[in-house]
């Protein structure tokens, strides 16, 4: 398993562990044993060219389809058997955006802490919280039809960490965003991974997208190729670059 | 579990469908607009050619009008059910529908408070028609419009459940046409919603029985009687079985592992 870099303690579990996850669409294999682990504080990218099975990953992740070969646990529960114990440690945000156009921010939220639970005298201050944190406090009484893209990639951010999950995943959260929105969401995310001690795992096409201390996985037609630190895949794949890595892992299919 | 987790999460579901159907005007007019051109204008056309016996409920000889606005009711929530359910479909890659599967609480409880949140806004609708049906001389006994209360939740409830059980076979819905030959208006003509099953006997013979079987038939009674202060058992029997099938089966479609989802593919 591509557990490296930090020490931890046995007794806590990984925030995220997949083993022999495989999964077909119609007979035609979308994900082939794919197995990795992520331990709080750690941020993952998960790399692949389009069509490498990143979104059927993060199906049978959220539990939107059940796979029946391999398993996934989150914090020790198993996403199949233990599915209300797993799925309230997961924070996640879509590749396509599922907020509410029509209502404003503050309902969306508010929204999402009914979901999980959570009581209103708790869930405003740490709407508040969050919000500022990202500099959208200000905004919060304005429909999310008002508001550009990056600034509702932020608040389905600020919405997937409200009910303080263990485990934040992100399908390829800054598609179609511009470059200063990019940075400041990837800069955002990996502070909180240090911060927060939280898990985090990225699927992503972009390569710039990678800090150094960061750990990958790289998919590629529903395999993994590689996966460990950025040092590690270098390592591996007898590359200097993660862009030449990337490209010789995947065979040429970069995009 | 915590029930207090439940209730907060139902409540949010209910009150976030009911805020949405109350600012979205446009929703609301068309909603109220279709069973008011049925009222005011099919049934005013169609009084002369139907002529009616008096049947339970009714104790006196009732205008057309009358005897369609239970229909017209039925019609209301078959409509608010399919569109509510199948808007699910419509949520491109069911984007408010996953934020809903993810969080924990069971798939069955999340889909059961969708619908009851469906299944208020109609109500919502339905009074509203009710109040306008009332200046245009259409009047039940006041307990009537208590007693249709409880019906109505009943029969919204299985009407939405057909709803959704139609949205988790139904892959990509390019319009809504497609539901609307194949569901809405089968059921809806094919009911005593707008003829009685007596009056329908004399043309087909089948046509009757169909239309006797057809769970919609059993809602429209269901509303008509408990519109006078009745009951109809048989009807409340029937809308109930229904309910319990539909909404199992449509609990068995959005299990990941069993269900049609696994079927649907994606990228």
């Amino acid at each position: 398993m591509g557990r490296s870099g930090k020490t931890m303690n046995i007794n806590t579990p990984s925030a995220l562990c997949i083993e022999q996850l495989s999964y077909a669409y119609s007979g035609k294999k979308a994900l082939d044993q794919v197995s990795f682990t992520i331990q709080p504080g750690e941020c993952t990218l998960l790399l692949g060219p389009n069509g490498a099975g990143k979104s059927t990953l993060f199906s049978l992740i959220t539990r939107l389809y059940d796979s029946r070969d391999g398993q996934i646990s989150l914090c020790g529960y198993d996403i199949k058997r233990q599915t209300c114990l797993a799925l309230a440690k997961l924070g996640v945000v879509f590749q396509q955006s599922t907020l509410d156009m029509d209502l404003t921010v503050m309902q969306n939220l508010l929204y999402h802490t009914a979901l999980h639970g959570i009581a209103r005298k708790v869930a405003l201050p740490r709407i508040q919280q969050e919000l500022e944190r990202l500099n959208m406090f200000e905004r919060r009484f304005e429909k999310i039809r008002q508001l550009n893209g990056g600034h509702r990639r932020r608040v389905e951010i600020a919405r997937a960490l409200l009910h303080k999950p263990a485990l934040l995943l992100l399908d390829e959260p800054t598609v179609g965003l511009d470059v200063p929105s990019r940075l400041a969401i990837v800069d955002y995310v990996h502070q909180l991974a240090v911060e927060e001690n939280l898990a985090v795992l990225w699927a992503s096409h972009l390569i710039d997208e990678i800090f150094p201390d960061d750990h990958l996985v790289v998919l590629h037609k529903g395999c993994v190729k590689a996966k460990g630190t950025v040092t590690e895949v270098l390592a591996a794949s007898d590359c200097t670059s993660i862009k030449e890595a990337f490209y010789s892992l995947t065979q040429g299919e970069a995009s | 579990m915590n029930w207090l987790h439940y209730w907060r999460a139902m409540s949010g579901i209910i009150g976030r469908e009911l805020w949405r159907f109350i600012t979205q005007r446009e929703r609301f007019i068309s909603a109220l607009v279709r069973p008011l051109i049925w009222l005011f204008v099919f049934a005013a056309g169609f009084r002369a050619a139907l002529g009616l016996a008096i049947t339970p409920p009714y104790e006196t000889y009732i205008l057309y009008e009358v005897y369609i606005t239970p229909g017209l009711i039925g019609m209301i929530q078959l409509f608010n059910g399919m569109q509510s359910s199948l808007s699910m479909v419509y949520d491109r890659e069911m984007g408010s529908m996953r934020i809903l599967m993810v969080c924990p609480l069971p798939r069955w409880f999340l889909l059961l408070s969708k619908l009851l949140a469906g299944t208020f806004v109609s109500i919502l609708q339905v009074y509203v028609f009710l109040g306008i049906a009332w200046f245009y001389d259409i009047h039940a006994p006041w307990q009537g419009y208590l007693w249709v209360m409880p019906t109505l939740m009943l029969s919204g409830l299985m009407l939405g459940a057909l709803g959704l059980l139609l949205s988790s076979f139904i892959k990509q819905l390019e319009n809504f046409a497609g539901v609307m030959n194949f569901v809405i208006f089968p059921m809806f003509f094919m009911s005593t919603a707008l003829y009685p099953l007596w009056k329908m006997k004399e043309s087909s013979a089948l046509l009757a029985k169909l239309a006797e079987y057809n769970p919609f038939s059993q809602v429209v009674e269901l509303i008509r009687f408990a519109l006078y202060g009745q009951f109809n058992q048989q009807a409340f029997f029937y809308t109930l079985g229904a309910f319990i099938v539909f909404m199992a089966a449509a609990i068995v479609g959005y299990n990941p592992s069993k269900g049609m989802m696994s079927k649907k593919g994606g990228g």
